[in-house]
């Protein structure tokens, strides 16, 4: 078979299989899940074709690229039928968090900053449902802004989430009093350096089109000085470097902060440098900081695809290697 | 005949009598300590906030201390108490009020709530103030019960005013007079390397694989008859590794013109696409073949992040360039472009100082520019001694900075002295 | 400006930092018309010309000018949910970023594959570290090495090589990077790097 029909009978496959799940939502189909025995056999079969690769490479048939995406693709997409859970070890970084949040009083105002859009919400998200659902279990005042224009939006989905849980909801909280979502304000690492001096300048209005000082939560928050707590989800520019640089360094803001697993690294010098308080790093920070406040989201649900895929990514890594000394070996003795 | 009780009589009497006031005031006494309310159960009992007894009310905050609001531009006030003593875990005061009320020619105005802080604090930051205005303030420490968002009563207890204190602006922020000595002392070293590269001096710099490799890489699409795509970035003009990329793209524009081989620049932004056109088209002139610009060189793509890198993909695997030059500040688009540049089979080199990109371009390219490489560039490409001279004065730079950590080490870690208090720009 | 500012809180230096970031913005939303406006030029010759990949102009032209249009027409609140901005952010825009992001999940992998290969000590040293690193940030680490003891594990391993090692390479590196951007900026503002300015 030519590699253009290989191509088209893929795409087909996959054109097929998202039909199939469409028509399945539409006609509201259960969920599939395959019971632990099934879950396991499958893992077995994946680990015995692994094996198999690797006899394969040894034997010097290479395997191209496009079978590594099939593996890491399946790796994602299998475990979320699978009825599997693990245990979440909790890291010193997240647990940093959490204990600064535990040691804020009733009433303490929190500033969340959803520096992030769409593409990094499936890590972002979940730790800023967790924190929600912890500011408002223990009565901390949420404000939240964006310096991202999906920012405030991703905000607003995660506060509808949090608000439908029964628990928060028996608390009747109000929009003004509680929480405020102050909106997105253009102008990057300025924003923050202006919200030193005064926040109603950045924010003359919240989401809403509220004046501020209508809203009962903010009217006396001048700036940083009012704030006890900064929280800052950020996949980018502007992010959390911007916010370690002005609000903690010119401001004295007390920060903590949720990044993707990419970006997570280098913002360890500045946990060591005690600029920050503590960081939740990528999904697998998500759920732990979710098994800390028992708020379980999708966070710990996809941490067994991540497992996979990490594991994945590992066994080709290896078969990489194998391959490699092969030829080393070859070309040693061909010399 | 008159009975007159004897002693022992009277005796019994009256220590009968003890004993029944006694056992009535002990009786009295248990029934009043039943009848007081637990503070736990405030809410069952009739606390109006009309009558609300005497204990529920916390003791004040004292030593109320106002100051302005150091190294600012004026505008707040920093008011400091020492807690109430009744501020404690599960104690009586539940937040603290700040008051703030004008002195205007000696006639103090009345005291309206500004601000309020949490049980526990000690410092709040009134940024409301005007210069040169008087100020008197109060903190008053309050308890309340809340049922379902709604305050049910409240008791509140005033600190002693303090006052009057005025705001004003500084003209220097102390805090930060290390960071002006470490730029000023870096400025010097630049400053002074350039001059002695001016004298004539003669500046040593090491090789640079990425650097070294531009021509070669040039040469190679010129050979294949095939396109250079320079990719300077997702970043504005107000990023330095953005002006550092532009300023390659003139080295690497001139040797294309040379070569008389396509040139392509997608940008992802208009201020880009405007300098880039103007440093391509300048660099066409300098070598003496301005016809052979073409405006459509340098184009603009879209400002979205993973459109940009869409359009580029595309674009790299219909026209399979021979050479990609990847010189800026990325993004999570790095590796997407860098492995879709690596399949393609072009000769990939990349530089930038986002660290975590770097290893995206170390992992799929084949030259790449780690971190301050990037900067070094052009005065690596040009050899011109101003610019080298600066490159001597950052190393400069670097080498008080490695002496710096390794002090900082030794005095540390045997607990000599605080040295890196000495780098705080922070309280 | 900036710099002067941040050492000088007084007036009028602490506005005028917020003057020029101001104007900064409203320098940068006037130049978004240059860059749609030479994207629809240049997509437009495509299309006459029928240059190769002329198909992918025509996308261009068409996509731009319907967001621009139902944009323009739904009036100042179009990104409120229910209307067909809304619908093609959530439906169209959303679905596309999210898969482009997710493409990096696969050529993560192939670029694993290709390059972490034990060359020389230094490449063996780099493979053991996200060897060590990519098994202890997922559960899976203390599945493994559950039968060490607590503070020993692979997540711990893993917790140290991201504190120590990590950490010591990336402060190098930004010490480097910052001030490689001081070095530059000197010179920019001295004038003696021109060559982004298009003179010598």
């Amino acid at each position: 078979m030519s590699t253009k029909a290989k191509e088209i009978l893929a795409l087909a496959l996959i054109f097929a299989f998202s039909l199939i799940f469409y028509i399945g939502k539409v006609l509201g189909w259960g969920a599939v899940r395959f019971s632990t025995t099934v879950s396991l056999i499958v893992i077995l079969l994946v680990a015995l074709s692994l094996l198999w690769i690797l006899i394969l490479t040894i034997r010097g048939h290479l395997v191209e690229r496009r079978i590594v995406f099939l593996y890491v693709g399946i790796a994602v997409a299998l475990p979320l039928f699978m009825t599997l859970s693990q245990r979440i070890a909790i890291s010193p970084e997240v647990e940093a968090v959490y204990n600064t949040l535990e040691g804020l009083p009733e009433g303490s105002k929190v500033l969340v900053s959803f520096d992030y859009d769409p593409p990094s919400a499936p890590e972002l998200q979940p730790m800023a449902e967790a924190f929600l659902y912890y500011c408002f279990e223990h009565d901390l005042k949420v404000i939240m802004m964006g310096l991202w224009p999906q920012g405030p939006m991703q905000a607003n989905m995660a506060i509808e989430k949090v608000l439908s849980d029964e628990k928060i909801k028996s608390k009747n909280l109000k929009y003004g009093e509680d929480y405020v979502n102050l909106g997105f304000q253009a102008g990057y690492e300025f924003v923050i350096q202006r919200m030193g001096s005064d926040f109603r300048s950045m924010f003359p209005t919240d989401y809403r089109g509220t004046p501020y000082e209508q809203i009962p939560l903010v009217k006396n928050v001048k700036n940083f000085s009012n704030i006890d707590y900064c929280f800052n989800l950020s996949s980018g520019f502007p992010g959390t470097r911007e916010w370690v640089q002005i609000a903690v360094d010119r401001y004295g803001v007390t920060l903590g902060a949720g990044n993707t697993a990419v970006q997570a690294p280098q913002m360890y010098p500045f946990m060591r440098a005690g600029q920050l308080v503590g960081l939740l790093g990528g999904m697998v920070g998500a759920a732990e900081f979710e098994f800390l406040t028992k708020w379980i989201g999708k966070g710990t649900k996809f941490m067994i695809s991540q497992s996979f895929a990490h594991v994945i990514v590992i066994a080709f890594i290896i078969i990489g290697n194998v391959a490699f000394f092969r030829s080393e070996r070859k070309t040693g003795l061909k010399r | 005949m008159k009975y007159y009780p004897s002693t022992s009589a009277r005796f019994t009497a009256g220590f009968g009598c003890f004993l029944l006031a006694l056992l009535f005031s002990l009786f009295s006494l248990s029934v009043l300590a039943q009848e007081e309310p637990a503070e736990t159960d405030t809410a069952s009992l009739s606390v109006t906030p009309d009558s609300i007894p005497l204990e529920y009310y916390p003791l004040p905050p004292t030593n109320v201390r106002v100051k302005d609001a150091p190294n600012d531009a004026g505008g707040s006030i920093d008011v400091q108490w020492d807690m109430s003593p009744d501020d404690v875990p599960e104690g009586k005061v539940k937040q603290y009020r700040i008051l703030r009320a004008e002195l205007i020619e000696g006639q103090r105005r009345e005291f309206i709530e500004i601000g309020d802080a949490t049980a526990g604090a000690t410092l709040f930051t009134d940024g409301n103030t005007e210069d040169g205005l008087d100020y008197i303030y109060k903190v008053v420490a309050v308890n309340s019960l809340t049922q379902n968002n709604e305050v049910v009563w409240e008791a509140a207890t005033e600190s002693m005013p303090a006052g009057p204190v005025r705001s004003s602006a500084q003209w220097f922020d102390r805090q930060r007079v290390n960071a002006l000595v470490g730029v000023l002392l870096l400025c010097v070293f630049i400053i002074y390397f350039i001059t002695r590269a001016r004298a004539g001096k003669e500046l040593f710099i090491r090789k640079i694989a990425g650097l070294e490799a531009v021509e070669e890489a040039v040469g190679r699409a010129t050979e294949m008859g095939k396109k250079i795509f320079y990719i300077p970035g997702i970043s504005d003009m107000d990023n330095m590794q953005t002006i550092a990329g532009i300023t390659i793209l003139g080295k690497v524009a001139e040797l294309a013109a040379q070569h008389e081989t396509w040139l392509e620049v997608p940008v992802c932004r208009s201020l880009v696409m405007v300098t880039a056109k103007e440093v391509v088209k300048e660099a066409h002139s300098k070598v003496g073949r301005p016809d052979t610009f073409h405006e459509d060189q340098v184009h603009y793509l879209t400002d979205d992040q993973f459109g940009y890198a869409a359009a580029i993909d595309g674009m790299v695997v219909r026209e399979k360039p021979a050479t990609i030059f990847f010189m800026g500040e990325f993004f999570a688009e790095s590796l997407i472009l860098a492995e879709t540049g690596n399949a393609s089979g072009a000769i990939q080199i990349a530089g930038t100082a986002a660290p975590a990109q770097l290893p995206f371009f170390i992992a799929s390219c084949d030259f790449t520019l780690i971190g301050e490489e990037l900067f070094v560039a052009s005065a690596y490409l040009s050899r011109e001694p101003k610019l080298l001279g600066s490159l001597k004065g950052q190393d400069m730079g670097k080498a008080v900075i490695l002496v710096a950590i390794l002090i900082g080490i030794i005095l540390e870690t045997f607990d000599i002295w605080s040295f890196s208090t000495l780098f705080s720009v922070i309280d | 400006m900036f710099v002067i500012q941040y050492f000088i809180p007084h007036y009028p230096f602490n506005r005028m930092s917020h003057w020029f970031s101001d104007w900064f913005a409203i320098i940068l939303a006037c130049a978004i018309v240059l860059g749609a406006l030479n994207l629809m030029k240049i997509s437009i010759q495509k299309v006459i010309k029928k240059k190769p990949g002329w198909g992918y102009a025509v996308v261009i032209i068409a996509s731009f000018l319907l967001i621009t249009i139902i944009g323009l027409s739904e009036g100042e609140g179009f990104r409120e949910p229910g209307t067909w901005f809304d619908w093609l952010y959530v439906y169209v825009y959303t679905p596309c970023s999210s898969t482009m992001f997710a493409i990096l999940g696969f050529f993560v992998a192939s670029a694993s594959y290709r390059a972490f290969r034990a060359r020389n000590f230094e490449a063996t040293l780099l493979l053991l570290a996200a060897f060590f690193v990519m098994i202890g940030r997922v559960p899976v680490g203390d599945i493994i090495s559950g039968f060490m003891p607590e503070g020993a594990r692979l997540s711990n391993l893993a917790s140290w090589i991201m504190t120590f090692p990590q950490t010591a390479g990336q402060r190098a590196i930004m010490i480097g990077i910052a001030l490689g951007i001081v070095s530059t900026s000197l010179r920019v503002i001295l004038g003696i790097e021109r060559a982004h300015l298009a003179g010598e």
